[in-house]
């Protein structure tokens, strides 16, 4: 399977006519300012286009076409109804600039949101505005460092985490102008909490945690670290990347932290959409509402309204030209509802359920898991060293192979500290005849790894390309389609 | 096994140096280092010119699956950076004592070299490090 | 239990593989003081049949005004075939491309994407999306700060003609890494960034200036004089530009003697619904020397180990998830879906059509504008030439004048005079292709009923 460049299919002259007024219109602009040669655009008909297109859809895997156990991505089936109400035309065509009188459904809609979220991590204030995970802890620290300086307390700059952290947890905190101190994991998988005793100080502005953690294992002295982190001045911040797997059993915010991001493309359902866009709305508790950043939705009476800077002065400010990313927003509201509140808490008997099952089956199968004596969260990981040592065969070799046998790769190589790993997280939407079928294919590549470990090593070999050079893609840069 | 050169001296983030006639110090990274970040595609080096402390990095070496930073041993003033790895950055994979070097710099306080790990001492941190 | 198809045999079977008694165990390892009661803030579920007649009540209560709002979100055709393809499941359910070899339809789609925006803004490269225009504006200046090896100072010059907005983000996101950012003012009759203005900074260290171009006003901006004097002061150029303008204005990568050093943008007008303020698209491009300062993803095209050309995330060295604390940015996810939008409206459309709305737009802004000032107490800011937005002065408050139209259907502009105090009453108004003839009248008929009913300010 192979698909031309657009470009390529493009003719000097041809245009899908139909898509934009015919009547020519010369631009009354200065000849200074005026561009002399046309942009590389495609020249193709409008069934040119939509075939074109749709093909390439077609060399995707995706949820809606395969099992995608992406560890920490949460790749459960995003809901049709999601997309199709999200669309309705009124929401689709409104100008986020239009007034608060036209918008009454629309800010009802996000009101309500905040308040279920405000639920289910039982966090005192939400904010939906960040536009992704990463901007969500972007604001979570960018809080953290309001608060301390509105107290005047301006030595706290430092951010401590965890080894087995997500990178974006670090890269945020250097974003945020503090500096990041690393703390080790025990081999059991929980926070070394000597480590983080010697750690904290009046340089500590906060901690950053994923509960469970990245290894798929719920920490179980959050209490003593929430202990150790307040005693000693700091904030506790919760990465919400794994909230999937405790939805509805335990909240953040009992848990004792003070911000936490969510991920709604992963926990709450709305589309990754190839990278995009997320939604990473964050919660706070009572000390940091005046820091939130705007615009959040309110209410007077019956009315609702946005509240911007000067509703909370002491903000850390917006994020986005408007109000993040709304359209995500009402995908993850509809979702909600639909789940309601017995359905929020089954996401994460299933998701829990599933993952343990596969664990349980893969293990038995045996493979080695990396937290054997742990009780696996909704994802779990698998160490492949045996693998690699005997044979040759690495997790980057199985999750090739994996694609042969119509099945997404685990993430692989995350989190660092444990070598040939596969984080596999394979979410309450999957059927058992699906973890089956995975776990029947892990077998079957087990066995190719040993009897023809030449298989794993080339493998992809049924895929529109075999396995592609990066170290060529990054020497040899080629970023942009040259005409020839 | 990695191959660590007697007659150099060593850090335990992986650079290696060299003591040359003109009382410069020539730097670059070890054969293990290369081997664990696997196909180098891209190398900063320093600009000469450049007053560099010990302790920091100055050279980022960058692989597909990784970017590290090269953290001078000695203080003192860049004299010149390795210009061949601009094209050819596989140098130091095939060549990271010799034509692989990244950067030369005539140090401020020649004890910070002397200070340095030898090859032995070397050896046994590299062997502590993977157990 | 919606979308999960668990029956109560599997549950049984998978318990048993599992040796726990059942689900409630299998959380055992969460300390019992910490344990939720459940969640009865949250309302019960409603099924497909509730949840979509809820959202059409929602919908049907904001109803459908006729829009004539612009400032950095602009309602454009778009073509049914759009949004058709980017809902495909193999789209919109797909991840990030880190399996390269099950992810070539996203990768080779992001590539086609790359190699249209770096010659829509005259540059060498682009990145394959941020989350918006306004924070892509912060992650340019942060950008700047690490290209810019010639300057130590930190200091970036932003126009006051610049969407403020951008400016509150770029301060909100780049702040904290002690940037110090410094005003240019616009000339009160024409609008535009006074170049003079650059003339005090001359010798001085400065890392960047900043031109949005059309400007917040719709102004169009002395681009090659404020182009020409960051490169002789040791500055990079950073262009702010709207992506549909740039089928007819001289793009970022040709402005001045050199061309700008970084083109960024909010991409929403391409293909993407206003949809009360997101998701858009972030774009950035920039030149070849700059690639490895450049947040986001880049797709690079390679070959396979049959000698087959492919496409793969590269340069991923720069990105957060291996640099950690040192990455270019934490950004993460990007906007693949709207880029995907995007990618398909250039195709559909072609330089040609992209002109076409583009001219169309000016055109329509502008019998706007004549419409609009034809109303007593309503005369025009600003006398320079303009893309399609405009800055109307009226001579009373605006706002209440807005809340007026809203009650007739009418959307009728921003206001801008909060953000504006010297303007006065200001309005910024915008009209597309999407407007007509007749829709202008109606807003203009309106507008002037509005005036008559309501007393002019004192």
């Amino acid at each position: 399977m192979h698909e031309k460049l657009i470009f390529e299919h493009s003719a000097p002259g041809r245009s899908a006519d139909a898509q934009y007024p015919q009547v020519p219109v010369e631009a009354p602009i200065p000849a200074a300012l005026r561009r002399a040669s046309a942009p590389l655009l495609p020249e193709v008909s409008e069934l040119q286009a939509v075939r074109h297109f749709t093909r390439l859809s077609q060399l995707n895997f995706s949820i809606d076409t395969h099992f995608y156990p992406l560890g920490s991505c949460t790749m459960k089936y995003n809901p049709k109804a999601c997309n199709q109400y999200a669309m309705l035309p009124e929401l689709l065509n409104r100008h986020p600039l239009a007034p608060e009188s036209t918008g009454q459904g629309i800010l009802q809609i996000l009101f309500e949101l905040q308040e279920m979220l405000k639920e289910v991590t039982g966090m005192r204030g939400v904010s939906l505005t960040p536009m992704a995970g990463a901007q969500g802890e972007f604001a979570g620290v960018a809080m953290i460092r309001a608060y301390h300086k509105a107290r005047k307390d301006f030595a706290r700059v430092e951010i401590i985490v965890p080894d087995a952290a997500h990178g974006t947890n670090p890269a945020t905190a250097t974003m945020c102008g503090c500096t990041v101190k690393e703390i080790p994991t025990l081999h059991n998988g929980d926070i070394d909490l000597e480590s983080l005793k010697a750690a904290v100080g009046p340089q500590t502005a906060g901690i950053m945690l994923t509960n469970p953690s990245t290894i798929g294992v719920f920490e179980r002295h959050i209490d003593e670290v929430r202990r150790i982190v307040h005693e000693a001045g700091g904030l506790l911040y919760y990465d919400g990347a794994n909230l999937n797997a405790i939805l509805g059993k335990v909240r953040p915010g009992d848990m004792g932290f003070d911000v936490i991001h969510m991920n709604l493309h992963k926990t709450f359902s709305t589309p990754h959409g190839g990278g995009g866009p997320g939604s990473g709305a964050v919660g706070v508790s009572e000390r940091l509402l005046p820091f939130m950043p705007v615009p959040i939705v309110g209410r007077d009476g019956e009315r609702f309204r946005w509240l911007d800077e000067k509703d909370l002065p002491q903000t850390i400010g917006r994020l986005s030209n408007f109000m993040g990313n709304t359209g995500v927003l009402l995908r993850a509201y509809i979702y909600m509802r639909m789940l309601g509140r017995d359905g929020m808490q089954r996401v994460s008997e299933f998701a829990t359920l599933n993952s343990n099952y596969l664990a349980a089956r893969l293990r038995a199968a045996g493979f080695e898991l990396a937290y054997p004596e742990r009780r696996a969260s909704h994802e779990f990981i698998v160490t492949l060293r045996r693998e690699a040592r005997e044979w040759g065969t690495n997790a980057m070799d199985f999750a090739k192979r994996l694609l042969d046998y119509g099945f997404h790769a685990p993430t692989t190589y995350f989190p660092l500290l444990v070598p040939e790993c596969l984080l596999i997280e394979p979410t309450e939407t999957e059927s058992k005849e699906e973890l089956d079928a995975f776990v029947d294919a892990m077998i079957a590549i087990r066995r190719e790894a040993e009897t023809d470990p030449d298989k794993l090593k080339g493998a992809p070999w049924t895929l529109p390309v075999r396995r592609l050079d990066d170290v060529r893609a990054a020497k040899q840069l080629d970023l942009t389609w040259k005409a020839a | 096994m990695s191959n660590i050169p007697a007659d150099l001296r060593f850090q335990k983030s992986h650079e290696w140096a060299r003591l040359e006639a003109d009382g410069t110090i020539t730097i670059g990274i070890s054969d293990h280092a290369q081997q664990a970040l696997g196909d180098l595609v891209f190398v900063e080096a320093p600009e000469p010119g450049r007053h560099v402390n010990a302790g920091e990095g100055c050279a980022v070496v960058e692989s597909v699956k990784a970017a590290s930073d090269v953290y001078s041993p000695v203080s003192g003033e860049v004299v010149a950076g390795n210009a061949d790895l601009g094209g050819q950055p596989e140098l130091i994979n095939t060549d990271p004592y010799g034509a692989g070097w990244i950067m030369r710099v005539r140090p401020t306080d020649k004890a910070q070299f002397a200070s340095m790990l030898d090859a032995k001492a070397y050896a046994a941190a590299l062997a502590a490090e993977t157990h | 239990m919606p979308f999960i198809p668990h029956t109560d045999n599997d549950i049984r079977t998978m318990l048993e593989a599992i040796g726990a008694p059942d689900i409630e165990a299998l959380f055992e390892e969460i300390p019992a003081n910490l344990r939720a009661p459940g969640l009865p803030g949250v309302p019960p579920a409603l099924n497909e049949m509730e949840i979509g007649r809820l959202m059409a009540d929602f919908a049907t209560r904001d109803g459908r005004p006729l829009n004539f709002i612009g400032a950095g979100a602009y309602e454009h055709h778009i073509p049914s075939a759009v949004w058709a393809i980017v809902t495909r499941g193999e789209f919109y359910s797909a991840y990030t491309p880190y399996q390269a070899e099950a992810s070539q339809g996203t990768l080779q789609l992001l590539y086609e994407y790359q190699t249209m925006m770096a010659s829509l803004t005259g540059l060498d490269i682009s990145n394959a999306s941020l989350y918006d225009g306004a924070s892509g504006l912060a992650e340019a200046c942060l950008m700047a700060v690490r290209a810019n090896r010639k300057s130590k100072s930190q200091r970036i010059l932003l126009p006051v003609a610049l969407n403020p907005t951008y400016r509150d983000v770029t301060q909100v996101v780049a702040g904290n890494q002690s940037i110090a950012f410094e005003l240019l003012p616009y000339d009160p009759k024409g609008g535009q960034t006074l170049v003079s203005a650059l003339e005090p900074y001359s010798g001085q260290d400065i890392t960047a200036v900043v031109l949005q171009h059309p400007n917040f006003f719709g102004t169009l901006e002395d681009v090659d004089a404020a182009t020409d004097w960051a490169h002789a002061n040791n500055a990079l150029m950073i262009g702010v530009v709207n992506p549909t303008s740039l089928a007819v204005l001289k793009p970022p990568g040709q402005w001045g003697k050199l061309g700008a050093d970084i083109a960024i943008g909010d991409g929403q007008p391409l293909g993407v619904p206003l949809s009360s303020g997101g998701p858009y698209f972030g774009f950035m491009a920039t030149r070849t020397e700059h690639v490895r300062q450049m947040p986001g993803r880049i797709i690079g095209r390679t070959l396979d180990l049959d000698g087959k050309s492919g496409f793969t995330l590269t340069l991923q060295a720069r990105e957060q998830h291996i640099r950690r604390s040192k990455a270019t940015s934490n950004i993460c996810t990007n906007q693949g879906l709207l880029v995907t939008a995007a990618t398909i409206y250039m195709s559909l459309l072609g330089a040609k059509g992209l002109a076409q709305v583009a001219s169309t737009s000016m055109l329509r802004t502008q019998q706007l504008v004549d419409a609009l000032t034809r109303v007593p107490g309503v005369r025009l800011a600003f006398d320079r030439p303009r893309f399609h937005e405009a800055v109307l002065l009226l001579d009373r408050p605006v706002k209440p004048v807005l809340e007026a139209l809203a009650h007739r259907g009418i959307v009728g502009g921003a206001d801008i005079s909060a953000r504006y105090p010297s303007l006065g009453n200001a309005l910024l108004v915008c009209a597309t292709e999407t407007r007509t003839l007749a829709d202008i009248e109606t807003y203009a008929q309106a507008l002037a009923e509005t005036m008559r009913n309501s007393a002019a300010a004192a």
